[in-house]
């Protein structure tokens, strides 16, 4: 199999993440897609790993995972607190911190 | 200018005249109300016991010979600055003593009358305070050995006469002729501190000895320059045309103040500047020739408004600002008039403090009333004051062998022997303001003294009758002596020049009229002799045969619209100084909030008005600032590519 097939995979993976980000205001689904896009970047950098000969990019997918999850800790208990607070998990209404 | 040595014996102990007022004025004002029961025989006894202290200095002087005369006294060293030394001192010459004895002599008395005159006021105390605090300022001005320590005397007397003009504060009218007073003083200031400035610019001293020895040295621009500053501050003190207006508006004080600074001291500070300062006079003559001028406009002036005036203590006033022109006149004469000037002021000093005081009497009587329409055939009613007013009238109108006919006379001799057409301009404005001088004063005695007693018809401010009554005696004697000395002084002081060879060490010697001048000495005696007795004929033709109208007729000719107010002399201090200076300070204030204060705000409110908008952009929308992430990321990316895949 062609590595761009899973370039171009990824590219959609990050692609749909972005527009995830962008569109929808369920900070759960936000979320999702950042790791939709985190992991199209891990596909990636596998892909191009395997296409070198080369640890590096296999490496470099495992400290994205740990930052990942690490993040998802983070991430989870404030849309939590969130959603505690203010009975929404809607982005659009925690918009506090402004002019 | 002999030369001056170094005070001994007694001399060195002049410093007790200064020590004395001041003591009794810090005692009062720091005491308050604890010294209520004797405060004013302490302020009393201060004075009198400076003028002891006076007339001892004065007899221990004469017991010296001529050149020993003029001494200093250096008491302490006041500020040194570098280049800049100044000492604390006192100069003891003819001259300055013969000041010392007339504020301390007149000032007692008025300081004992004032214990009559005052006996109905709460803060008595308070008062002779600041009458002990004026004595202690005049006696420093006349009395420091230079320019600064006059100074410290000069604003000391400024001070004290803006409180007591302003004693009845709580008169509207009083509080703003305080301040006028103070203001218009100020203006004059400039002219002597700036004066003072310049002298130790070029001299680098200031005290008298150095800078007389030295004014020689200067270049004649620099001499006029110092000699019309001078002038200025003594028109500013002096109450000379075109400050003169503050004089009158001051009479809102008590009548003892009248007297004592508006009459006997403190106006005549402006005189003793200019005869102080003779040695630089001597070399300016276009100085010189400036003071004569201002001198014959004031005295004109002031005789021109007292015509009008219905306030019996204004007319006095400005028949005191007249009769400054007078003194102002022969000190700008030169070495022909300093003399003149001074036996002018002593014997000025005597009769128009006897004046004052008469006239505080009259209106003791009459429940404070000043309007002379008013009054009339006081004569019976206060014959004390009756003879002691009249015979003072008498001197200040130059009756012959009373005081003013001594001196005034010779100083408009004197006018007239300058000779060409100065001597006819200076001596014709001198011998008229005689002339004028004779009409009001007769006026005010026929109004005041004479005729039906207008008063018994009237109904004084709070609705009761007049009971006009003579003073007491406390109040009376002081103005007898005053009244002796009205009738003796002139006499004494000129004939055979004793005052005039006194201050010589001072002055130097009074130059005798020399052949020529546009009359003869004769001439002019009689000349003033007419004019003063047609003065005196045309009031009782005009005044004294006809009833005066209890109210002020109007309206009048425009001559005496005009000297009512003041020939303009207050429009005229407010067009060229009053309404300059606002739009000045106007501009100013616009072009400070326009231009500076327009800047700096105008930069604040760019910065937060943009900012304010810029904000807008922190909508607190997570979206919304991933999409700008996103946009941002995509332009590095597009760039980074740019820039890899161009080149």
């Amino acid at each position: 199999m062609s590595p761009s097939f899973y370039l171009i995979l990824a590219a959609l993976l990050f692609a749909i993440g972005v527009i995830g980000v962008l569109v929808r205001r369920n900070a759960i689904v936000v979320f999702m897609c950042i790791e939709l896009m985190l992991n199209s970047v891990n596909l990636t950098l596998v892909t191009f790993a395997r296409v070198n000969g080369s640890l590096n990019g296999q490496v470099m997918a495992f400290f994205v995972m740990v930052v990942a999850a690490a993040e998802v800790v983070v991430g989870l208990a404030i849309i939590m607190s969130i959603f505690r607070t203010r009975r929404s998990a809607s982005v659009d209404d925690s918009n506090l911190l402004k002019y | 200018m002999g030369n001056v040595i170094a005070a001994s014996g007694v001399a060195s102990t002049a410093w007790l005249l200064l020590a004395l007022p001041a003591f009794g004025a810090l005692v009062l004002l720091i005491g308050g109300r604890r010294t209520d029961g004797w405060g004013h025989l302490l302020g009393v006894a201060t004075i009198v016991l400076a003028f002891v202290w006076g007339l001892i200095e004065f007899l221990h002087a004469t017991g010296l010979p001529a050149a020993q005369r003029v001494q200093n006294l250096h008491l302490f060293t006041w500020i040194p600055v570098n280049a800049l030394q100044v000492d604390f001192g006192l100069r003891l010459d003819p001259l300055s003593l013969t000041f010392v004895l007339l504020i301390t002599g007149v000032g007692g008395l008025i300081h004992i009358y004032s214990i009559g005159y005052m006996s109905h006021d709460r803060d008595r105390r308070r008062f002779f305070a600041y009458l002990n605090l004026f004595v202690a300022s005049m006696l420093l001005l006349v009395l420091g050995n230079g320019y600064v320590t006059l100074y410290l005397g000069w604003e000391g007397v400024g001070l004290a006469s803006y409180l007591l003009i302003g004693w009845y504060s709580d008169r509207p009218s009083a509080a703003t002729a305080a301040k006028k007073a103070f203001l218009m003083n100020r203006v004059g200031d400039v002219g002597l501190a700036l004066a003072i400035f310049i002298l130790f610019a070029k001299l680098h001293t200031t005290q008298y000895t150095q800078v007389f020895a030295q004014a020689h040295t200067l270049s004649g621009g620099t001499l006029t320059a110092v000699a019309l500053l001078l002038l200025l501050g003594a028109c500013g003190k002096s109450g000379q045309f075109p400050l003169q207006s503050w004089l009158p508006d001051a009479m809102e004080g008590p009548t003892p103040v009248s007297a004592l600074i508006h009459a006997a001291t403190m106006v005549t500070a402006g005189v003793y500047l200019v005869a102080r300062s003779n040695p630089i006079y001597d070399l300016t003559s276009s100085g010189r020739l400036l003071v004569v001028i201002i001198g014959a406009i004031t005295l004109l002036l002031g005789a021109i408004i007292g015509c009008a005036y219905d306030d019996i203590k204004k007319v006095l006033a400005y028949s005191t600002v007249s009769q400054i022109g007078y003194m102002m006149l022969a000190v700008g004469l030169g070495p022909f008039g300093y003399a003149l000037g001074i036996v002018h002021l002593l014997s000025h000093g005597f009769f128009k403090a006897g004046l004052f005081l008469g006239a505080g009497s009259v209106m003791h009587a009459m429940d404070d009333e000043t309007d002379m329409r008013r009054f009339g055939a006081l004569f019976r009613r206060m014959p004390v004051t009756a003879v002691t007013f009249g015979l003072g009238y008498l001197a200040l109108i130059g009756f012959p062998f009373l005081s003013g006919y001594y001196s005034k006379d010779a100083i408009i001799d004197a006018a007239f022997a300058q000779g060409g057409w100065r001597g006819w301009v200076f001596g014709l404005a001198a011998a008229l303001a005689a002339g004028l001088t004779a009409f009001y004063m007769t006026r005010l005695v026929i109004m005041t003294f004479f005729g039906p007693a207008r008063w018994k018809d009237l109904r004084t401010a709070d609705g009761g009758d007049y009971h006009p009554h003579e003073a007491p005696a406390v109040m009376t004697v002081p103005m007898v002596i005053l009244a002796i000395g009205s009738v003796g002084a002139g006499a004494y002081l000129t004939l055979g020049h004793r005052l005039a060879d006194w201050l010589t060490p001072s002055l130097g010697a009074l130059q005798e009229r020399t052949s020529g001048g546009s009359l003869s000495s004769g001439a002019v005696t009689a000349l003033t002799l007419v004019l003063a007795a047609l003065g005196v004929v045309v009031a009782i033709l005009v005044i004294g045969r006809r009833q005066v109208p209890v109210r002020r007729p109007e309206p009048v000719a425009w001559p005496i619209r005009a000297a009512r107010n003041d020939l303009y002399g207050n429009t005229l201090n407010e067009t060229l100084l009053a309404r300059p200076g606002q739009w000045l300070t106007g501009a100013l204030v616009f072009s400070d909030r326009r231009g500076v204060d327009g800047l700096v705000n105008g930069i604040a409110k760019a910065f937060g008005g943009s900012s304010g908008r810029l904000r807008r952009l922190q909508t607190g929308f997570v979206r919304s600032y991933a999409l700008s992430m996103l946009g941002g990321s995509i332009l590095l990316i597009a760039a980074l590519l740019l820039v890899r895949f161009s080149g």
